[in-house]
């Protein structure tokens, strides 16, 4: 059933939050500590369970794949709720550390990418 | 009359008035990438950048902070939109990922996320510093705006800043993700962002989940579940580090 899928969604998600929660309160910090992250490893650690001890159904995989699906969707919903009016009018200072902290990022990227990658590329 | 009731219907059911009207959207944008563009510019990166002028329009129209969700028809889009969803969509996107991969770049995503952070910190301080600001508590809050738009006002608040200052960490970091919506499919080919182990490291460097989540779903929405897992970790350990170590590193230089 579609239903055990979405179900099964949330409560992975719910379980995550939880957990993020739970982490930051004992470390101290007034945010969630990767609930959702912690909530894809939990769903990507069932599914593949379920390849050896049960079988998801397609209809129940369909109730996740539908979510996965209206990812696109809900992220253009995302940047029409932005408040992208604060992000250009408060002043150069804001928009030259936001461009230079993306910048310099952006350049961190292949240069941390050849650590750990080196027994999947030649380069 | 007609008019009247069209929009009572219209806001009465805000959520599905959002799934049509983004749909509208998206057709929209999938129609400019393949006539205007040819495909070159993928339709997703297309609708999430009419998403931010909208959200502009929105923002001037209405006054509010809440973008096209502020107009009452549309409100909404800020459902759909909104934290709940979108973190419901993104745990989605891991049913099918590589675990593999995962395990193969675990260190070095735990890596990216702290030389994320410092690295986006010490950037905004810098630019704070070259604006004319010299106490340690005003450096820090925009320098961990630089991080994103919720350890910046986290860190203010825990410090004591200015609530002008905090105001400016917040504009930093939107600044930051919706440069990463916009910019990560353009950059993304010339650094290498083409795999599951480039989607985790940037996920970590960048850090702004809604500036992650909109960049990947540009440029390759496979690599969406690896990017999406490391920025959820980079506000808690952004919250962990600014208002303590990195401040402490600030103050003791200033």
């Amino acid at each position: 059933m579609v239903i055990y899928g979405v179900a099964l969604l949330s409560f992975c998600m719910l379980v995550g939050v939880f957990a993020g929660d739970v982490l930051g309160h004992l470390i101290g910090v007034q945010a969630n500590v990767g609930g959702v992250g912690i909530a894809m490893l939990l769903l990507i650690i069932l599914s593949n369970l379920s390849h050896s001890k049960f079988t998801l159904g397609e209809p129940t995989e369909k109730g996740i794949g539908f979510w996965s699906a209206m990812y696109i969707p809900i992220v253009v919903a995302m940047a029409a709720k932005q408040n992208v009016i604060a992000a250009v009018s408060s002043g150069w200072l804001a928009i030259v550390a936001g461009v230079a902290a993306v910048a310099v990022s952006f350049a961190m990227i292949p240069v941390l990418s050849r650590f750990g990658a080196d027994d999947q590329h030649d380069s | 009359m007609i008019l009247e009731s069209l929009s009572t219907v219209l806001e009465k059911n805000a959520l599905i008035t959002a799934f049509a009207f983004v749909g509208i959207l998206v057709w929209i944008s999938y129609e400019i990438s393949g006539h205007l563009t040819r495909g070159h510019i993928h339709g997703s990166a297309i609708a999430i950048t009419l998403g931010l002028v909208l959200a502009y329009l929105g923002g001037r129209a209405t006054g509010g902070d809440s973008g096209l969700a502020d107009i009452g028809l549309l409100s909404g889009v800020g459902i759909m939109g909104g934290a709940m969803f979108r973190d419901f969509a993104i745990v989605a996107t891991a049913f099918g990922a590589d675990i593999d991969a995962l395990k193969r770049a675990g260190v070095v995503g735990a890596f990216s996320v702290v030389i994320g952070v410092v690295l986006s910190f010490v950037v905004g301080a810098l630019v704070a510093l070259s604006f004319g600001y010299t106490d340690a508590v005003s450096v820090s809050t925009i320098g961990a705006g630089a991080a994103t738009y919720i350890v910046g006002p986290v860190t203010g608040t825990a410090l004591g800043a200015d609530s002008g200052v905090i105001a400016l960490s917040v504009a930093a970091g939107l600044t930051k993700s919706v440069l990463v919506m916009i910019g990560t499919p353009f950059i993304a080919p010339r650094i290498g962002l083409n795999n599951p182990h480039a989607a985790l490291i940037y996920g970590g460097l960048m850090g702004t989940t809604s500036g992650v989540a909109g960049g990947l779903a540009a440029t390759d929405p496979k690599l969406v579940p690896y990017g999406a897992m490391t920025a959820t970790f980079y506000t808690g350990v952004g919250c962990l580090l600014a208002p303590s170590v990195l401040y402490l590193v600030v103050r003791a230089i200033l």
